[in-house]
C-alpha cells in the first residue's frame, strides 16, 4: 500500500517468498541439557529478546517447531534421544549447535558424551563459545536467517532435491 | 573418636578373626577413615553386624563403589569393592573394601540396604564385577547395547559407542 492509500504491489519468486516468511517465523525448540540452556534463556527473555527476529514462540513439541537448538552436552545415552526429537519434527527444520559441547565435545573427549551433534543429525549453523554470549546467538540466528532467505540449508535442499526427483518422474 | 573406632577394630577382630585381612586407621596410614579388607566370604556378615548389631550403629549405606588395581603391584586381585558406610549416632563414617579378581562375583547387599541395589548396578556397569543374588543385574548409566565397561583401567580413553537409535525398552519394565 502506498503512502496516500493507493493499491501498490511488488513482484517476487513465489519461492523468495516462501523463503522470506520461513525466515521470519523461526520457532524455536529448546534443547537445553546444560549450562548453555541458561544462556539460551538468557537469549530469549526480554533483555536480549530472540523475537525480535521472529524466533517467537518457544515450542517443547517438535512437531510445532522449525529450529532446533542444541544447547549442551549430549551424552551418549542422549544422542537417540535427540535423533528421534529431530526426526520427529516437520521439514523444513533447522538446526543450531549450541556452544563447544554440542558443536564438537568440548572438554568433554571421554567416551560418554558425544563428539559433535553433526555425527548424528546434519547441523546448519554453529554457535561456538563456552558459554555462547547471547549476542553471539543472536548473530548465529540472523546467518541462518540469511541462509534460510537464499535456501541454502540442509533441509531446504533436501526439498529441492526431491522436488526435483519428483519433476524428473 | 579414635577410642571409638579401637573398640570397633577390636570387637570386629575377635569376632570374625578369619575374615578381616587387614585394618588401616587414620594416623598410621593415609586414610581419612577406619578401612577394614575383608574377605569376600565374610562381607555379608561384617556389614550385616555393622548395620544391625546395637554399638556399632554403621545403619547407612552412602555408597558401593569400586576401584581398577590393574598394574598394581599386588597381583592377588584387581579390583576393590568399597562400602561406605556412616553412623548417624556416631557422627562417624568407616569404609569396608572387599579384594576380588576378574570374573569374581561378590554377594549382593540388596536385602540389608536397598540402596545397595542401583549402586551394585553401577558398579556392574562401570567395572563389569557381578553381584550374585542381585534381583535386576542390569546396566543402570550406559546404553544396554555398550560393550565394555569404562571405568576399567584396560577401556580405552575415548572408546566413544554412538547409537542414533532408540534402545529396546526392557520388558519387564512394560509390564
Amino acid at each position: 500500500m502506498g503512502k496516500d492509500g493507493a493499491p501498490s504491489y511488488f513482484t517476487t519468486r513465489l519461492e523468495e517468498f516462501v523463503n522470506w516468511g520461513r525466515k521470519n517465523a523461526l520457532w524455536p525448540l529448546p534443547f537445553g541439557t546444560s549450562c548453555c540452556g541458561i544462556e539460551m534463556m538468557a537469549s530469549l527473555c526480554s533483555d536480549y529478546d530472540m523475537s525480535r527476529f521472529g524466533a517467537e514462540v518457544v515450542r517443547f513439541s517438535p512437531r510445532q517447531s522449525d529450529l532446533l537448538i542444541v544447547a549442551g552436552i549430549i551424552v551418549s545415552k542422549m544422542a537417540p534421544v535427540l535423533r528421534t526429537v529431530y526426526d520427529q519434527m516437520g521439514d523444513p527444520k533447522w538446526v543450531m549447535s549450541f556452544g563447544a559441547c554440542a558443536s564438537s565435545g568440548g572438554i568433554f573427549n571421554v567416551y560418554s558424551v558425544v563428539q559433535g551433534i553433526d555425527t548424528i543429525l546434519p547441523v546448519d549453523v554453529y554457535v561456538p563459545g563456552c558459554p555462547p554470549a547471547p549476542e553471539g546467538v543472536i548473530h548465529a540466528l540472523m546467518r541462518l536467517q540469511e541462509r534460510v532467505a537464499k535456501g541454502e540449508t540442509y533441509s531446504q535442499r533436501r526439498e529441492v532435491a526431491a522436488r526435483h526427483q519428483k519433476s524428473l518422474g | 573418636m579414635r577410642e571409638d573406632w579401637l573398640m570397633l577394630i577390636a570387637e570386629l577382630k575377635s569376632r570374625f578373626t578369619s575374615m578381616v585381612e587387614e585394618v588401616r586407621i587414620p594416623g598410621e596410614y593415609s586414610t581419612d577413615v577406619p578401612i577394614f579388607y575383608v574377605k569376600k566370604e565374610g562381607i555379608l556378615d561384617v556389614l550385616q553386624y555393622l548395620k544391625t548389631v546395637s554399638g556399632s550403629g554403621y545403619e547407612f549405606l552412602s555408597d558401593i563403589t569400586a576401584t581398577d588395581e590393574m598394574g598394581g603391584e599386588e597381583k592377588t586381585h584387581r579390583f576393590e569393592v568399597v562400602y561406605q558406610l556412616f553412623s548417624h549416632q556416631r557422627k562417624s563414617r568407616i569404609r569396608v573394601k572387599v579384594r576380588v579378581k576378574e570374573n569374581e562375583e561378590v554377594p549382593t547387599a540388596v536385602h540389608l540396604w536397598n540402596a545397595a541395589n542401583w549402586a551394585e548396578r553401577e558398579v556392574w556397569d562401570m567395572f563389569g564385577i557381578r553381584f550374585s543374588g542381585h534381583p535386576n543385574m542390569r546396566r543402570i548409566l550406559m546404553d544396554s547395547r555398550w560393550k565394555g565397561h569404562p571405568l576399567r583401567k584396560d577401556y580405552p580413553l575415548r572408546g566413544y559407542q554412538i547409537f542414533p537409535t532408540p534402545e529396546e525398552p526392557d520388558p519387564k519394565l512394560l509390564e
